[in-house]
């Protein structure tokens, strides 16, 4: 039932996506008829509606591993250095190597580099907390990892024009540029990480019960959470790669499936996926339609949603 | 005489600069009941965390079935021993919305691996039906572990460890929180795993509990200052030496207890 509802909602909200336009909402059944708009409904509208889902769909598995792997409900992308690490790599190579253009081979460059920025950045956040057991640690760590990696990304911004321009639309998340190049990356990485984090879902399960418990059972665990932190760095470097700094869609999605009951992460992972790709879509469809003819950027859009989601979170737990 | 199923020989425990376990020799057999008692501080969870595997000995060593427990295991070997001896701790996680089905269902884990789709085959289910059975749980298999009490809780956690049907059982205060009908229920299900052949280690707190078992050691500042049969008057002095004489071992209706002497 939780599924049907998350697929329905995505659908309905693809459609929308591909039927809004500089005039309003239009069904894209009506557009079809006209070659023009036609070209603009498969070549700029329907990338961009995918893409957007497949950002948001591997930020909320993004943000369901971290949670689950650090055992921490407030674990996400964001807050372990992992963007941010992404981030600082993706100033360098625009401040190195200049415009990378739009191609596919760029793009899986670019990927590839973040993929490494994000690897680096959680892991200089494990190394500063001395591992993962604090929880308070580990998230102060992360915000120091953020600030610092977020302070030298904007020096390099600074310091490069050409940085600075590749960056501006970069640092607020946009999905106006996504085509069909990123959402054949993007769509590539989800296929390949969603099964990899379902086939280590008994172990998230099991992690739910303390490291020394999920050892007892069996579990090589410096092996599984470097196959989960790998995943975590994947979902993160594709999504920031494409569509630059999203925030709060991993923290948001996870908690919405877990207040829905998902607690198995057999259930939870890919529920989370699936509701973080509906919120991008949503948020996509807003930040086209608040301010017409304007458009802001999504990550504007996600930031405001996701920070009063969280504030409202905090509020309502106990400790 | 029972096979050794674990032993320690010689085993010392460091934790940081500190050495919590000293010099503890120690066996397990099969078909025997095994309670550690000791006052607070005496080392009695770490010795059970380097009997499980868990933590490293500073020296000596622990003993599975008569292999050599080695730090840094091989992955098939993790497996193997995981099959073998299953452990619960003290304090173990509750926020997380696991059922407790769910929670049952991971003592499963080292029989099916921890990498790959999750099913259960028919020895898994039939596994944990019965722990569930064995534990009074099956009424309760479908609420998360947030909804349960702390008793209920630790129910859960015991059912775990008894769908793994290792033959070693390793219990860090399994009695906590638990009613005087389940701490029945726990002296009668680690009385049926002994008797089915398993060798069952657990820490206890509660002194009535801990000589229901076939054998006792006592344990203070890290070392083991008895071990012997329950009913061994050396060992009841023990114990009432290491609790500074607040309890008095007596014998009542044919069995022993513990008095608190205040």
């Amino acid at each position: 039932m939780l599924s049907a509802l998350v697929v329905v909602l995505a659908l309905v909200l693809c459609t929308w996506g591909l039927g809004m336009g500089a005039d309003g909402w239009q069904a894209p059944w009506q557009a079809w008829v006209d070659p023009g708009q036609r070209a603009i409904l498969l070549d700029i509208r329907a990338p961009r509606t995918l893409g957007a889902f497949l950002v948001g769909a591997l930020l909320g598995l993004g943000g369901a591993v971290a949670q689950g792997l650090f055992r921490n409900p407030l674990a996400e992308p964001h807050l372990l250095g992992s963007a941010s690490g992404a981030g600082l790599i993706m100033a360098l190579a625009w401040s190195v190597g200049g415009a990378w253009g739009g191609g596919l081979l760029a793009r899986l460059g670019l990927t590839v580099l973040a993929f490494v920025g994000a690897v680096g950045g959680v892991v200089l956040t494990l190394l500063l907390a001395r591992g993962a057991a604090h929880t308070l640690r580990l998230l102060l760590a992360g915000v120091v990892v953020g600030v610092v990696l977020g302070a030298l990304t904007q020096w390099l911004m600074l310091w490069s024009a050409e940085a600075w321009r590749a960056m501006q639309a970069f640092m607020l998340g946009n999905t106006a540029l996504l085509g069909w190049d990123a959402c054949a990356l993007l769509g590539a990485m989800w296929l390949l990480t969603l099964p990899l984090a379902l086939a280590m879902s008994r172990v998230l399960d099991a992690l739910a019960l303390g490291e020394d418990t999920t050892r007892s059972l069996g579990v090589p665990l410096g092996l599984a959470r470097g196959v989960l932190v790998a995943v975590l760095a994947a979902t993160t470097a594709a999504a920031v790669a494409q569509a630059g700094l999203v925030a709060f869609v991993g923290l948001v999605a996870p908690h919405l499936v877990r207040g829905w009951g998902a607690g198995r992460h057999r259930v939870r992972l890919w529920a989370a996926s699936a509701m973080g790709g509906a919120l991008m879509l949503v948020s996509d469809v807003l930040a086209r339609s608040l301010l017409p003819p304007q458009e802001l950027p999504v990550g504007v859009l996600t930031a405001v949603l996701g920070g009063v989601y969280l504030l409202v979170l905090l509020h309502r737990r106990p400790t | 005489m029972s096979a050794v199923m674990l032993q320690a020989r010689g085993l010392s425990v460091a934790r940081g600069t500190a050495t919590v376990v000293r010099d503890v020799h120690l066996a397990a057999r099969a078909g025997e009941w095994l309670a550690i008692v000791g006052p607070n501080g005496a080392g009695k969870s770490s010795l059970l965390r380097a009997l499980a595997g868990l933590w490293p000995a500073a020296s000596g060593d622990v003993r599975l079935c008569g292999e050599r427990m080695s730090p840094g295991p091989s992955r098939g070997s993790l497996g193997l021993r995981a099959r073998q001896l299953a452990w619960m701790g003290q304090g173990l996680a509750s926020e997380e919305a696991l059922s407790v089905d769910e929670v049952v269902a991971l003592g499963r884990l080292p029989h099916q691996g921890w990498w790959g789709w999750p099913s259960r085959s028919a020895n898994d289910r039939a596994a944990i039906e019965q722990a569930l059975q064995d534990t009074d749980l099956l009424a309760l298999r479908q609420r998360t572990l947030q909804a349960l009490s702390g008793g209920e809780r630790q129910r859960a956690h015991l059912a775990r460890v008894l769908a793994t049907q290792a033959s070693v059982l390793l219990l860090d205060e399994p009695s906590a929180h638990l009613d005087a009908p389940h701490q029945r229920l726990l002296a009668q299900v680690l009385r049926t795993q002994a008797q089915r052949g398993c060798a069952v280690v657990s820490v206890v707190h509660e002194l009535p509990l801990a000589l229901a078992a076939d054998r006792i050691a006592v344990m203070q500042s890290g070392t083991l200052l008895a071990c012997g049969d329950a009913g061994e008057p050396a060992v009841h002095r023990a114990i009432e030496t290491v609790f500074a004489q607040a309890v008095r071992i007596v014998l009542v209706e044919g069995r022993w207890t513990a008095l608190p002497c205040y």
